[in-house]
């Protein structure tokens, strides 16, 4: 007889975890080596730093690699491997403008101070399938990046800061004032450490959505872009750049650079609904690990929609995005479905069948 | 960049690390931080003092997947130590592929004693049943749980079922099974049936059968909860009044087994689980409980073991 089907528990497991392994590595083509992931699939690399909530391009290509290129599940690898590391301190406030820039736009100006900077992107080119990268030559490619670089003149040193463009607005007075601040600075939340509580404090908000799944924001944002909502955004300002992490030396008090990461960092305007107050408008905030544009879009648009005091969508109610847009906590639920339900099946099976019982005989009441 | 992961200094044995799996060593005695375990403890025992009182904690993300235990696992490794005996459970039986997954987890990080006898173990970690056995004052039960708010069936804001679980206004929940009955003439409620712990906290007992939620009554074992993905942890002290919600002329009741009985060991006392035969295309019964059932069968036949049982 058929004695229940999941049981038999250590066994499975260890044939599960050897076809996975034939199914990564049982072709014939060369292994992946976790450095070839993180300089040539570097998006796959920042996603998921941004969404495994830690800045280790080496540990997010390993994770990918381990993954088979499943982003949810290498963020999730990250993620326990991240719970396992001390809380040793918390960085100083970073100041964005200081940011080595590798690309900066504004869809709010035609002209910026410092100006506009393309950098690497693929908005502009059509997305043809390269053939040529079938059979790519590692020597002659490498040719042709060395050339690109041969005749180029150094550069006049960059500003080491570029002016934000949302400052060109505040100081008009178009900008919706900064809330007053109490005196006291509203105390950091860190939501690795306590439980997320509503109404959430701005760190807890901006914490959420920079550690979001990209797909998952992404939907949330474009239902509210699209019409189930009132955001109309406009992007202020788009930046991909590395910036210094500071740290105050816990002994000697001293602030010291401990390191650099690429972020991306996106400020997006739009016009607050009147209430009765002069218009103005109000900016929403993204920033995220890595260079991930639609993820720190999609971030400064429900950074903005959930401000809102009344929601009158889904991606307006803070409580309903901040608890959603977690892939790691959606994916696992999600994917629990495939557990064994069978004693709360069969306790469901009880009351429905009892109810279809109680049902015959009320209309065969002779039955 | 190393892989390897600074350890906290807090050896619990002098020889913990050799007794420590290869790779095992990487990760602290529990694998959670001391920070993390300090918090759970803590909040574990405002949740023992607040019976059936949902307490936020910051839980920690962990090897295995949200929704598949995450909140049990922080409990039990925040409470297991070298003198611990445990015993894990799915859906009641013993090696159910999850249950052998945290086993192996928590066999690895800590190398606790594993048991299936229900008696043998301090400490059980279980989804969605409570052993058939009755549990006894030194043992300690720590549910997963799905979703700890009981509220959720009514209401879907956090902030709201805080409020309402402050003011202990439960009336939605008492109207949502009054219009059960007036819609179907029964409460519908299956499993994770709603119950009232110490006449004060509305709690989410997990996805329990009904047929279990009288063994949540003044029990003499600490019945502990925790929702690893909504953060969340609860407690039922030994001897702590739970019941169901219910009216006057409504009783509660549990699961009907009419006079089925369990195919292999003839336990008619038991929740069962439906099987249907793959051959025949009978509707056959087992427990659900595994461990207990192997119990009984081999106090009916001590002579004549089956083959089955010899499985381990």
């Amino acid at each position: 007889m058929g004695y229940v089907a999941v049981r038999g528990g250590a066994a499975a497991i260890e044939n599960a975890a050897q076809f996975s392994l034939v199914r990564r590595a049982g072709g014939d083509s060369n292994l992946l080596e976790p450095a070839q992931i993180r300089d040539q699939l570097h998006f796959a690399v920042d996603r998921v730093m941004g969404e495994g909530s830690l800045y280790a391009p080496d540990l997010a290509a390993l994770a990918f690699k381990q993954a088979a290129g499943d982003t949810l599940e290498a963020a999730f690898i990250l993620r326990a491997y991240r719970t396992t590391l001390p809380r040793l301190g918390y960085a100083e406030p970073i100041a964005t403008d200081a940011m080595r820039l590798i690309r900066r736009i504004s869809a709010a100006f035609k002209d910026i101070p410092g100006g506009q900077l393309l950098g690497p992107t693929s908005d502009y080119t059509l997305r043809l399938l390269n053939f040529d990268l079938q059979a790519e030559s590692s020597a002659r490619t490498r040719e042709a990046v060395a050339q690109l670089f041969k005749d180029t003149a150094p550069l006049a040193p960059l500003p080491e800061r570029f002016p934000k463009v949302v400052e060109m607005l505040r100081r008009e007075g178009l900008l919706a004032p900064r809330p007053a601040s109490s005196g006291k600075e509203e105390p950091l939340v860190d939501i690795t450490r306590q439980a997320l509580t509503f109404p959430a404090a701005r760190s807890a908000q901006l914490q959420s959505l920079a550690r979001g799944e990209t797909g998952g924001m992404l939907a949330l944002a474009y239902s509210n872009m699209r019409g189930y909502g009132s955001v109309h955004p406009v992007i202020g300002e788009l930046r991909v750049g590395y910036l210094p992490v500071p740290y105050k030396n816990p002994v000697s008090g001293v602030v010291e650079t401990i390191g650099e990461i690429l972020v991306t960092e996106a400020e997006v305007i739009s016009r607050i609904a009147d209430d009765g107050g002069p218009a103005v408008f109000s900016l929403g905030y993204g920033l995220c690990f890595g260079h991930n544009e639609t993820k720190a879009i999609a971030m400064a648009v429900l950074d903005r929609a959930i401000a809102a005091t009344e929601p009158a969508a889904p991606s307006e109610d803070q409580e309903f995005v901040l608890t959603h847009v977690d892939g790691i906590e959606s994916m696992g639920f999600c994917n629990h479905y495939k557990l064994p339900h069978y004693v709360t099946f069969q306790s469901e099976l009880d009351r429905l069948r009892n109810i279809q019982a109680e049902e015959t005989s009320a209309r065969d009441p002779l039955s | 960049m190393t892989l390897s992961v600074p350890l906290e200094p807090m050896p619990p044995t002098a020889d913990w690390r050799d007794r420590l799996p290869t790779e095992g060593d990487r990760y602290a005695y529990g694998f959670l931080d001391e920070g993390a375990k300090r918090e759970i403890r803590r909040k574990l025992l405002k949740a023992v003092a607040i019976p059936g009182c949902q307490v936020a904690f910051g839980s920690r993300e962990m090897p295995i997947a949200r929704g598949w235990g995450t909140g049990g696992l922080q409990l039990t490794l925040a409470l297991i130590g070298p003198q611990d005996v445990l015993k894990v459970i799915d859906q009641g039986a013993d090696d159910s592929v999850n249950a052998v997954n945290i086993k192996r987890f928590v066999k690895r990080v800590t190398d606790a004693a594993l048991t299936t006898d229900t008696a043998a173990a301090t400490l059980i970690q279980t989804r969605h049943r409570i052993p058939e056995e009755p549990l006894r004052p030194h043992q300690v039960l720590v549910f997963q749980v799905p979703i700890p708010e009981p509220l959720r069936l009514v209401e879907p804001s956090e902030r709201t079922t805080r409020r309402m679980h402050a003011e202990a206004d439960y009336s939605r929940m008492w109207l949502y099974l009054y219009e059960d009955i007036v819609k179907f003439k029964a409460i519908t409620v299956g499993a994770r049936y709603p119950v009232m712990v110490n006449r004060r906290h509305l709690m989410d007992p997990s996805p329990i059968p009904r047929w279990d939620v009288p063994k949540l009554n003044r029990g003499e074992a600490l019945l502990l909860f925790c929702a690893g993905r909504e953060k969340r942890i609860y407690a039922v002290p030994p001897h702590t009044r739970v019941e169901p919600l219910a009216f006057e002329d409504f009783a509660f009741r549990v699961e009907a087994f009419d006079d089925r009985r369990c195919e292999r060991c003839g336990a008619t006392t038991t929740f069962l689980d439906e099987v249907v035969d793959d051959k025949t295309g009978r509707r056959v019964y087992s427990c659900s409980d595994t461990a207990f059932c192997d119990k009984i069968r081999r106090r009916g036949d001590r002579e004549t073991p089956s083959p089955e049982e010899k499985r381990g």
